[in-house]
């Protein structure tokens, strides 16, 4: 990492101000997916709603930091590293926005699993999942603010253990499915929020990996660790 | 990302025109350049850039030993041009120089006709047996240039008469006329404006076909944009060498990055 200061400063204050808001937006990210976490074990649908209210935000943040990128591009023409930033920027943000998207649906289905029978033990095995998705998403963005590779791996490796709970809820419902058909609306719920958990951290992996690229000049070309990538049980 | 490549910026060459070892050049006590190796490409646009003074003018007048003409000035080391020694004692200066042209930062056209300007080469270099196959050279060389539609009706008018960006694809015609090998162009856009540097770059494109163009350029936009590989020079070295997407994309040497992004360096 390039740690001198551009003769032009004003390119410095444009790119710190366009990193700035990603890291902004991560913040806001992080709470989502910590808050949806909350509002469905709690059923807590005001904070449901106050999770939907926020994607509003971090969508318009996505397009701020679009067009600062843009604006960046036009009037800079940033070289190396700093191309390699505002690249980067654009891709974190678009996988932010994904992410914040998820934790908006998670709010959702808590506003409609709030009504129906609790399936016992979920809420708590889905927040513990969410906890490690959020942790990962920490990392990926601190690894980010850091520029720190060897975090940014580190995150890449975890995400092999989300998958693990993943297949291991997903099995955990069929079952419940399989008990008792009436419950099968809210687990059928319940599996799309862990889904939606599952993919937040493959875009935490997602965004390590334009750590790395970022710093790197080159993106990882080993494959990274995963699970099963669909669980084969039950059926029949 | 590879199969992704535009074809167009690729660099299929592997043919070196010039060859440089250890190549060292003095200017009294100043060691101005130092041991500086590099393979230069055939139809290929090879762009040096660096800050002022670093010497990548220095060097590129040494490719068809423009420096001869400076007193206090010493080259060291080997280049060679299709293998062949440019320093040995039996090149003569003046033959090197016709395969070997070159293009400076003003536009210096002779104070004659647009005609003579792009005939003066070929006739001393005996490149015509008459009229019609000047005419002939003339005509293909300011086509090459991108001038000819321009200047057909008025060749008998002095070429200082055109306007900048005229003149200096003039001076592209008058190095092109005598057939080079390669075509050394020291900021040939230095003087210009957008538009006729944008005529000269897409020149410098088509002349790639051609022959093996190196230039020296201030403007790193410019480099990136006609260049397909580029070497950056520092303090009389030679820092950093490679296709110029990656120098402008990841470049390997902290000085070529700093340089590159604009960055005190």
């Amino acid at each position: 990492m390039n740690n001198e200061r551009h003769i032009l400063s004003a390119f410095d204050r444009d790119l710190e101000t366009v990193q700035a808001l990603v890291v902004k937006m991560g913040g806001m990210v992080e709470s989502a997916i910590h808050d949806s976490a909350i509002a469905l074990e709690a059923r807590d649908g005001e904070l449901a709603d106050d999770i939907r209210r926020r994607d509003k935000a971090i969508d318009e943040l996505e397009l701020q930091i679009n067009e600062e990128a843009a604006r960046l591009i036009a009037l800079r023409a940033p070289r190396a590293t700093d191309l390699r930033t505002v690249l980067s920027v654009i891709k974190i943000s678009a996988i932010l926005e994904r992410v914040g998207d998820y934790a908006k649906n998670i709010a959702k289905r808590s506003d409609v699993l709030a009504e129906m029978p609790e399936i016992e033990g979920a809420g708590m095995a889905l927040r513990r999942m969410s906890a490690t998705v959020e942790a990962m998403m920490k990392d990926a963005l601190d690894s980010y603010i850091q520029r720190d590779v060897a975090l940014a791996a580190d995150v890449r490796k975890r995400d092999l253990e989300v998958d693990q709970m993943y297949n291991a809820l997903f099995r955990e419902f069929l079952t419940h499915m399989m008990e008792d058909p009436r419950n099968i609306t809210a687990c059928m719920h319940l599996h799309f929020i862990a889904k939606n958990i599952e993919r937040m951290g493959d875009h935490a992996t997602g965004i390590a990996e334009q750590v790395i690229y970022l710093a790197t000049g080159e993106l990882p070309d080993d494959p990274r660790p995963k699970g099963e990538s669909v669980p084969r049980i039950g059926g029949a | 990302m590879n199969d992704m490549t535009l074809l167009e910026r690729s660099v299929e060459q592997t043919e070196i025109k010039i060859s440089a070892q250890d190549v060292q050049v003095w200017y009294g006590e100043k060691h101005a350049i130092k041991d500086v190796n590099v393979d230069l490409l055939d139809k290929t646009v090879t762009a040096f850039i660096g800050p002022s003074g670093c010497g990548k003018s220095t060097f590129l007048r040494c490719l068809n030993r423009m420096n001869d003409t400076i007193e206090s000035c010493r080259v060291g080391g080997r280049i060679a041009l299709d293998g062949e020694d440019i320093y040995d004692r039996r090149v003569d200066p003046v033959q090197l120089r016709a395969r070997v042209g070159m293009v400076f930062q003003k536009p210096n056209p002779f104070p004659k006709s647009i005609y003579d300007n792009v005939a003066y080469g070929p006739r001393i270099h005996g490149l015509a047996r008459n009229r019609a196959e000047l005419d002939e050279i003339v005509e293909k060389s300011l086509r090459g240039a991108a001038l000819w539609n321009e200047v057909k009706d008025r060749l008998g008018e002095p070429g200082t008469g055109l306007s900048g960006g005229q003149q200096q694809r003039l001076c592209i015609a008058r190095a092109v006329a005598t057939q080079p090998e390669v075509l050394l162009m020291d900021e040939p856009c230095s003087a210009l404006d957008p538009i006729a540097t944008s005529q000269v770059e897409e020149l410098i494109d088509q002349l790639r076909a051609e022959f093996s163009v190196v230039i020296v350029t201030h403007s790193m936009q410019q480099a990136a944009r006609v260049s397909q590989k580029t070497a950056f020079f520092h303090l009389g070295n030679l820092v950093e060498y490679g296709n110029t997407d990656d120098i402008f994309t990841n470049p390997r040497d902290p000085r070529t990055e700093s340089y590159i992004s604009g960055r005190i360096g």
